[in-house]
């Protein structure tokens, strides 16, 4: 066989999957854009009416879901970022009793799945009155982004020369300075890709927000699209406007980090 | 520095505990760690681990989540083996680990094989094409393909009935016999970029003198696929087994948007169990074992994984 032909099969194969991937997505976001009025179907094509966005945002109240899911997932992202830092600090660059027992605590809450913890949470957090607030989706998903993010930092902090620590040490920098004013500045890229990660996680999040949530104003995203489409089974341009609201910001972030995003992922990066 | 270069998956770093003598935290001893760890193990202690032993203790109970509960020990856990309908939604489960892991796999190990004997321009940016369905949210994704598999004006029956097959044109979703592959295909939709990409990146940092050296011996695409990719590619194969088999098993929304377990439970899985359970029929004690059992089954299926792949690898120990 010769490699040029090979190498149509690869082109071949790439081109294939790669259109079967975005098709559907293309698919949407024309669908969103036909006449409404219940005669769209997806894919059908009759012009661009970009109108549809903006009635979606203030009849399908998308404006109000991305509001609770914005202030969900930057609570959440900057909540476990600087937990996870200190925590990464801690694991990677020092010694302590009982570090390594409690590191594989961590290490297994990583792979505890929300299923698995919702039902005791949805009854705990209702005792504490906290069921329909923002804590009750801000607080169980900074849990499990701790356990990321601690588990992601440590393995950070563990490549960092020793010899770079040791020189601050000696010039008497605190472990508090050395951690913000040398380690940080060499972090950055690391904790970038944690927070896009951690970021995307919670603004997709569906269960919990399903869970904790009743009051229609703290609904996210995800959540507020599963009820609109239960309300709105007729008109599909604009149920599909409103899923590329919900998808948007992920996708905008994706757009301008993908690299941040497929290392992460490419990690193996799993999250309950 | 980038960070690819200093993860490996958890699952792994789980896999490998023993036998790795480097494991030790190369700081001095410091008290001070406690301080730096205490913020994230409360909120971690809060809303995972008491949660967790939470949901084992509730799993011990009969109750409805208003009444007072009583207690039957194991019993919610017989029931996951002899239950019908758990029976039935855990089987769902196994057959979607065939389109939520094993086509994926599948599918990533195929262009693995041929991009290894060849020179690809613009892999970046197919890669990101590819990689497209694991941001977008699995709420839209679920909305997306309800549109899709639409009985009357969706683009698979409308292509059906426009070449004259009316006869297979049917209702996706709402058909015994199709509903869990056709949920299952979704799955396959969402995984198999992630595949080929994790496989594709594994298989550009095999040296090329492996592959120079099996030329020498005679060996055609199939030997070199199975004596050189194959093995070398051992753990990108066990972290994409790891992610699509979790994916599998968590699969909540998906089933809850596009079929809510139905028709009848032909879609039933065990994650829509434990809401269905807990907050539709009463049954909080059931839902929590199932909880827990999924988590177990994650736990030693990731672990089993990797250690597998680890085995593989003994030489590098």
């Amino acid at each position: 066989m010769t490699s040029r032909r090979e190498q149509s099969v690869a082109y071949a194969i790439l081109g294939v999957f790669s259109l079967l991937a975005i098709l559907p997505i293309l698919g949407i976001v024309v669908t969103a854009m036909q006449q409404p009025g219940g005669l769209a179907g997806f894919g059908s094509f009759d012009g661009f009416h970009v109108d549809n966005f903006r009635r979606a945002w203030e009849q399908g109240n998308f404006g109000s879901y991305l509001k609770s899911s914005g202030i969900v997932s930057v609570s959440v992202v900057a909540i476990s970022t600087v937990l996870s830092i200190l925590a990464g600090y801690a694991f990677g660059l020092m010694r302590f009793r009982g570090s390594e027992i409690l590191f594989y605590i961590f290490l297994l809450g990583l792979m505890v799945p929300m299923e698995a913890m919702i039902v005791p949470l949805y009854y705990d957090l209702r005792d504490l009155r906290l069921t329909d607030t923002y804590w009750a989706l801000i607080l169980p998903q900074a849990g499990t982004s701790i356990a990321f993010g601690t588990f992601w930092m440590r393995a950070f902090f563990r490549t960092v020369p020793r010899s770079l620590v040791e020189a601050a040490r000696i010039d008497g920098a605190s472990s508090w300075l050395v951690l913000w004013r040398v380690l940080m500045p060499l972090a950055r890229p690391a904790v970038l890709t944690m927070m896009v990660l951690l970021f995307m996680w919670t603004w997709n999040e569906f269960l919990l927000a399903l869970v904790m949530v009743t009051d229609e104003g703290l609904r996210t995203a995800p959540l507020g699209l599963s009820f609109f489409q239960g309300r709105n089974q007729a008109d599909l341009t604009l149920l599909a406007a409103g899923a590329c609201i919900v998808a948007l910001p992920v996708v905008v972030l994706y757009v301008f980090l993908q690299r941040h995003f497929i290392r992460g992922m490419l990690s193996g990066a799993v999250k309950g | 520095m980038s960070a690819r270069s200093f993860v490996t998956s958890p699952a792994a770093a789980l896999a490998a505990r023993r036998g790795r003598g480097d494991e030790r935290p190369p700081g001095e001893p410091r008290r001070i760690g406690y301080l730096y760890l205490l913020p994230a193990l409360l909120v971690f202690g809060a809303f995972v681990l008491a949660p967790l032993v939470h949901a084992f203790w509730l799993s011990l109970f009969d109750w409805d989540g208003i009444t007072a509960g009583h207690w039957v020990g194991l019993h919610n856990y017989q029931d996951v083996l002899s239950d019908q309908a758990l029976r039935t939604a855990f089987g769902h489960a196994l057959i979607l680990l065939i389109f939520y892991a094993g086509l994926p796999v599948a599918i990533g190990l195929m262009l693995a094989g041929v991009i290894a004997r060849v020179q690809v321009r613009g892999l970046p940016l197919f890669r990101v094409v590819l990689f497209l369905p694991q941001v977008v949210a699995m709420v839209v994704v679920a909305v997306m393909w309800r549109m899709i598999y639409d009985p009357g004006n969706g683009p698979i029956n409308t292509a059906l009935r426009g070449v004259g097959l009316d006869g297979l044109a049917k209702s996706w979703l709402g058909d015994f016999g199709v509903a869990l592959p056709a949920v299952g295909l979704i799955g396959t939709w969402v995984m198999y970029g992630l595949a080929m990409v994790l496989l594709t990146a594994g298989v550009q940092k095999i040296p090329p003198s492996l592959y120079d050296a099996a030329r020498v011996d005679g060996a055609g695409a199939v030997r070199e696929f199975l004596a050189v990719t194959l093995p070398a590619l051992r753990g990108e194969i066990a972290v994409a087994l790891t992610l699509t088999t979790i994916a599998a098993l968590r699969n909540f929304d998906l089933v809850y948007i596009t079929t809510k377990g139905g028709p009848g439970d032909a879609t039933s899985v065990p994650a829509f169990q434990v809401y269905q359970r807990a907050f539709e029929t009463g049954k909080v004690g059931s839902a929590a074992a199932i909880g827990i059992v999924l988590a177990a089954l994650i736990f030693t299926i990731t672990v089993a994984i990797n250690r597998v792949a680890e085995r593989g690898t003994g030489a590098r120990r």
